[in-house]
Parts: C-alpha cells; structure tokens; sequence
C-alpha cells in the first residue's frame, strides 16, 4: 500500500527546502544561473515582481511553455504561481508536474473572497501571510508552506521584517498563555482554535515558514534567518542587481552563515551592486494586501 | 558521543529532533572545527546541488571525504546518499564524495506529485514495518559487492551499508519512528569502543 499527494510527502517536501534560497526566473538561462550559484529551487513566472509592478495590468501564470522549458533545464525543484483563488491555474500546473505551487498575491487575485481549497491537490502549495492569523488560515486549507508577504518588487526588507516579526511575536505570546486563553486568541487572530493549540504545542509554526518580499542583498537574507525564518526567497533581488551569478550565491552563503559576521564580510564583498530599491509609501499598490 | 548533522541545507532540524528525542547529544555541523567534535555525522534531506556547493566552499568536502574513508561513521538521508555515491548517473557532471560504492540517479522515482509512503521491512531494526517517507528520491541502480542491502522498495535497494557508511534513500527523520537512528547511534557508540 503506498500513498501519494498525502500531508507528510507534501509538508516533508517543504522541510528539505530549509536553511536554502528559492529564486525567481524568468528564463531557462536564469534558471541554470540559480541552479549554479546553489538556489534550492526556482520559482518560474513571465516578470519579476519589479517589472509586474511597473507593466501594471493583469498579471497571470507565467506561460506553460516556458515553465516546461525551465523545468527541463534544472535538475532542481521548479515551482510557479497562480492567481489568488484560480482553481484551473493551480490544475494545470500540477498536471504539468510542477513541484510546488505558490498561490500569489504578487500575481492579480482570480477570486476576491476565497483561496484555492488546497487539500484537494496531490502538489503541494505555498502562501503568503503578513501575521501569523492569516498564516494559519492557509494552513487550514491545506498550504504545505508559508513566507512572509513582505512587499515584492521594492527591494525594500521593511515590509518582510515586519511580517517576521508579527508572526514570531503572536508564537511567541501563545507559548505564555494559559491553555483557556487561547480560544479568544484564536478568535481575535481570525485563526482555527485546532492550530493555535498545534502552535502551543511545537512552540513554533506547524509547517516550514520563509522569509519572501523586499530581500535584496546577502544581509538582508541573514537578517531574515536571524528573525527566525527557515529559508529565503529572493525575487526581484538577484536578477535586477549587477551582477546576478555572485548575488545569487553570496545569498546562499548568507543564509548558511547567517550568525557568522566575519563571514558575512567576506561574502559581501565584490558582489556588484544590489538592486534599486523603493519606499514603500511611494508605492501606488501593495501587493501584500491581496488574500483574504 | 555526540551526532552531528551536517548543516549546509535542508532539514537539519528534524535529525537534531530525531537525536533529542533518543537521548543522544548532537550539534550542527557547518565548520571543519565542530566536525571534529562529533564521533558521528548525519548527512539530512535537502538539496544536493546546493550541499556540494557549500561543502567545497567551507572545506567540509576534501575533510569529510578522507575520515570517512578512515572509517568515520556517516549516514546520508536522500541527498545525503546522492552526496555519498560513487557515482551519479543521471547527472554525471554533478560532484559527490564518492565514499560509497553506488550507482544513482536522481529523482529516479519522479517529480514531486509521485513522491510517496511505503511501508518497508528492514530486518536489522525488527520485525515491525517501517514507513518510509520517499520525496524526489533518488534511486540506486547499482550496487558494488562490499555494499550490503538492509531494505528493499519494489526490488530496488533503498537503505544500505558499507562499512560504517550507511544510506536510505527515504527520510526516516520525518517520520515519527526514532529506530533506524537508534540503529546509527549505536554504530557510531560500537566505533567508539573498538
């Protein structure tokens, strides 16, 4: 008797990404870049969050052709992102064999009110989350992983420090609580009771947890990792700097030795130049504030 | 004795847990000067691309390739395997550190969506089935004749030794079940007394 698409293959898979860095493409050559510089995955789509937000418009699923290009090319895990919501997205990239899926609020949201009901596919998904409610709620429809929404395309980390530290904090105050606090909590954090105790429990997040949004150099990696994420995504961060093939592995080697600031040093110096970063008031759209 | 699991990438955590939870003291192994601390490595699940990488870059690969040929206990869990093979064959250009006397190919049982759970029967742990959690695992395709099989999925090898090297090519650290780390524990405490 064998089992596939089950809870502990979808969320052990995440597990294998820890302690690594998932990249954003947009070609198969950027897809090899990555590969080489020592990503764990890529994440395939048509833009980088830098160039969503600048084409403005309805942003979809990157095109099936390319992704089955990159997929070709890498040996390592390939994932890609559908809209908020799009059922048919998320069914055809599973057919397709992506290995992961990441229902985005970096792509526009297919569906205003609902995500995709994830317990019902055999891949398995990653959402964003500003707060450790909403992290939850995904998890309650089947995501096997999480990041930090932070704010894509800004090359500005405020944004995923911020979500960090929200989530980090709620897990921390639901360690201190008494047992009978925490249905009122979970009703204040709009979160399933079943998972806050789950949280209480483990001390932690029950799934895999990434910082994503806004991280644009090595020491915004490291800092990430030092708030407690489990891995990084870089977006726009790697193929919008200088130079992308040392960005991308001074990144990787940031996140190893991200408590190690000798080593920091040596990783950070003669990388080119990081990408352009933006405030995040001058923004006329966030994107973290799409998903429900 | 003290564990270590090598910690360049992937889940790292989970095997500490593992070695928590059967009383055995353990540590991450990110530097030549904390291996030598450890009578024992546990190389976890992850990326193996992105390990290798690490490995020469933090001088981990040379040191870790010339104790484990002294007879320095190590267990490789899916990547860690691939990382131990002699050779890979469907990523030939692919690095490793040669150690064990197998052939493998990468992912050789699919892409993420046919990731699975079998139940196995590995006769050096007991008779009890053992439920192995196989995730883009990769697949031995052959075998050199100092390498002993101690499970099978299907006919094909998925958990053997050499030696003090050990392999499986599913991830016993995510399951709920401590015996096959209890299994590496005591390999590693009978190379301490001899």
């Amino acid at each position: 008797m064998i089992e596939r698409g089950t809870w502990v293959v979808k969320e052990g898979f995440a597990d294998m990404f820890k302690n690594g860095v998932i990249m954003d493409v947009t070609t198969p050559e950027q897809a090899k870049i990555a590969e080489d510089a020592g990503a764990v995955a890529v994440m395939a789509l048509e833009r980088v969050p830098a160039d969503i937000r600048k084409a403005g418009g309805v942003a979809r699923m990157a095109d099936v052709g390319l992704i089955r290009k990159i997929m070709k090319t890498v040996s390592i895990p390939v994932m890609a992102k559908v809209r908020i919501g799009h059922i048919s997205e998320a069914r055809i990239l599973e057919s397709l064999g992506v290995d992961f899926i990441d229902e985005s609020e970096v792509l526009t949201p297919a569906d205003d009110k609902f995500h995709i009901n994830k317990y019902d596919f055999k891949v398995p998904f990653v959402c964003g989350a500003r707060d450790l409610g909403e992290a939850l709620r995904r998890i309650s429809e089947g995501a096997s992983m999480v990041r930090t929404k932070g704010e894509a395309g800004t090359g500005n980390i405020v944004e995923a420090v911020k979500h960090m530290r929200t989530v980090m904090d709620s897990i921390r105050k639901i360690k201190s609580m008494a047992v009978e606090e925490l249905s009122a909590y979970a009703k204040e954090l709009r979160a399933p009771f079943e998972l806050i105790r789950l949280v209480k429990e483990r001390g932690r997040l029950p799934i895999v947890n990434f910082a994503a949004g806004g991280v644009a150099t090595p020491a915004d990696a490291a800092l990430m990792m030092t708030l407690g994420a489990d891995g990084v995504f870089v977006g726009s961060g790697i193929f919008k700097s200088s130079n992308p093939p040392k960005m991308a592995n001074a990144v990787v080697q940031s996140v190893l030795h991200y408590d190690d600031p000798a080593e920091l040093v040596r990783i950070s110096e003669g990388i080119g130049q990081a990408m352009e970063g933006q405030e995040i008031e001058t923004l006329s759209e966030k994107l973290q504030e799409r998903g429900w | 004795m003290r564990i270590g699991v090598l910690g360049m990438q992937g889940d790292i955590e989970e095997h500490l847990a593992m070695l928590n939870e059967i009383g055995v003291e353990n540590v991450r192994v990110k530097s030549i000067k904390v291996l030598d601390t450890v009578d024992g490595l546990i190389i976890p699940g992850g990326e193996s691309t992105t390990m290798v990488k690490l490995l020469k870059i933090t001088g981990l690969f040379n040191e870790l390739k010339k104790r484990i040929r002294n007879g320095f206990p190590v267990y490789g869990t899916c990547a860690g395997m691939i990382l131990l093979s002699k050779k890979i064959v469907s990523h030939p250009e692919q690095d490793s550190l040669k150690v064990l006397d197998v052939s493998v190919n990468r992912n050789g049982y699919g892409r993420q969506v046919e990731s699975f759970v079998a139940n196995i029967s590995i006769a050096s742990i007991g008779g009890i089935p053992f439920k192995a959690i196989f995730i883009r695992a990769p697949q031995i395709v052959r075998i050199g004749k100092d390498v002993e099989i101690l499970a099978t999925y299907n006919g094909d090898p998925v958990m053997i030794k050499s030696g003090r090297i050990f392999a499986s090519s599913f991830h016993p650290e995510i399951s709920k079940d401590t015996r096959v780390h209890e299994m590496f524990a005591q390999v590693v405490k009978n190379a301490l007394s001899c």
